[in-house]
């Protein structure tokens, strides 16, 4: 079966996006994107180290001809700092000539323990990037009203968390998060929305497919598990099976039995003389 | 020589961290100075972004405030 979905005009075949952060090592990361067949990375913009260098940089590790770099604003708390480092990442990716260079992960946090967005901010620094041509893809949390209103600023997809960023909770709000669905796919179906942050494990992703997300974003969930490179495995089949759920159309839920073996043919209970 | 390299000499902010500099240099020039390859990198001069291109022409002055980012594992 021949399934995608295009972001920003890109069309990819694997629905995970995942990040290379938490990791216990590079060599840890590479194999875990391999075994995810992930073909979108995630990655931050920090400063440089002046001094005691390692000398080792991610780009030995991931191929910026092979993946695309979505490059994230983490860490920013205002418009203006999201703003700048939206456009470093930008300038860095296109030294690279990689094909996520305008695109942009846009987080604005509005605080530090639950790493939750901060609406406003959020939807000002968006305005800001759609008009300097910046495809935004928008970390936001799961309340319909600003989803659409980060649509109809421009963002090129709107990313509303399942739970908190690392917290591994799931899928917290399916009825608003459903809402988000309904909302930005009526007369626009092809309009992707992402489900990004708060996995824990392989259920919560199917979970999330099976709800009609067209893709899921983590990190967290596989950088931590114990064995990573098996968990990127089991989330790249909970994506696979949950959009295959999707698709398919599940039966209703129901308060009673439905007997799957013909009700009439049941041979005899009576007893003979 | 001394007075001349004292007029000359300048001080900035690369990362947060205040350099000397015996003379204004270029970004490209600040960047070798500091032995930081110019692939991976993006350089901001009093938070407005210098295209790679322009690293040679941009010189940074006494100072300034410099940003050197790269890329780094995130989610």
């Amino acid at each position: 079966m021949s399934d995608s979905f295009s972001i920003c005009g890109h069309t990819f075949t694997s629905r995970l996006i995942l990040g290379t952060g938490k990791y216990s090592s590079f060599e840890m990361m590479r194999q875990s994107l391999e075994a995810s067949e992930t073909q979108c990375v995630t990655i931050a913009v920090r400063r440089e180290k002046l001094h005691d260098s390692t000398g080792r940089n991610i780009l030995d590790f991931v191929d910026p001809q092979r993946y695309v770099f979505l490059p994230n604003t983490a860490g920013c708390y205002d418009a203006a700092t999201a703003v700048r480092c939206a456009k470093m990442g930008r300038e860095i990716l296109r030294g690279l000539e990689n094909q996520g260079a305008d695109w942009v992960k846009l987080e604005v946090l509005g605080d530090s323990r639950s790493l939750l967005p901060d609406p406003i901010e959020l939807l000002k620094a968006t305005e800001i990037l759609v008009k300097d041509g910046f495809k935004v893809l928008c970390y936001s949390s799961d309340d319909p009203i600003i989803a659409r209103r980060l649509k109809d600023a421009g963002a090129s997809s709107v990313m509303p968390a399942g739970s908190p960023i690392g917290s591994g909770l799931g899928v917290l709000n399916p009825n608003s998060l459903g809402i988000i669905l309904d909302d930005l796919k009526r007369g626009d179906p092809e309009y992707p929305v992402i489900i990004d942050a708060g996995v824990g494990t392989a259920s919560d992703v199917a979970i999330a497919m099976e709800m009609g997300f067209d893709a899921v974003l983590l990190n967290s969930a596989v950088a931590r598990a114990r064995d990573p490179a098996r968990m990127s495995k089991a989330m790249k089949l909970g994506v696979e099976a949950g959009r295959l759920a999707f698709a398919s159309g599940r039966i209703e839920k129901s308060r009673y039995a439905s007997a799957s073996s013909p009700e009439l043919g049941v041979i005899s209970t009576e007893v003979g003389k | 020589m001394n007075d001349t390299a004292s007029q000359n000499s300048i001080s900035v902010v690369v990362n947060g961290e205040n350099i000397s500099l015996a003379q204004p240099l270029t970004v490209l020039e600040l960047l070798a100075h500091l032995n930081l390859a110019s692939r991976g990198i993006a350089v901001e001069l009093n938070r407005e972004l210098i295209p790679g291109d322009r690293h040679h022409l941009i010189v940074v002055q006494d100072k300034d405030v410099v940003e050197i980012v790269t890329l780094v594992g995130g989610g």
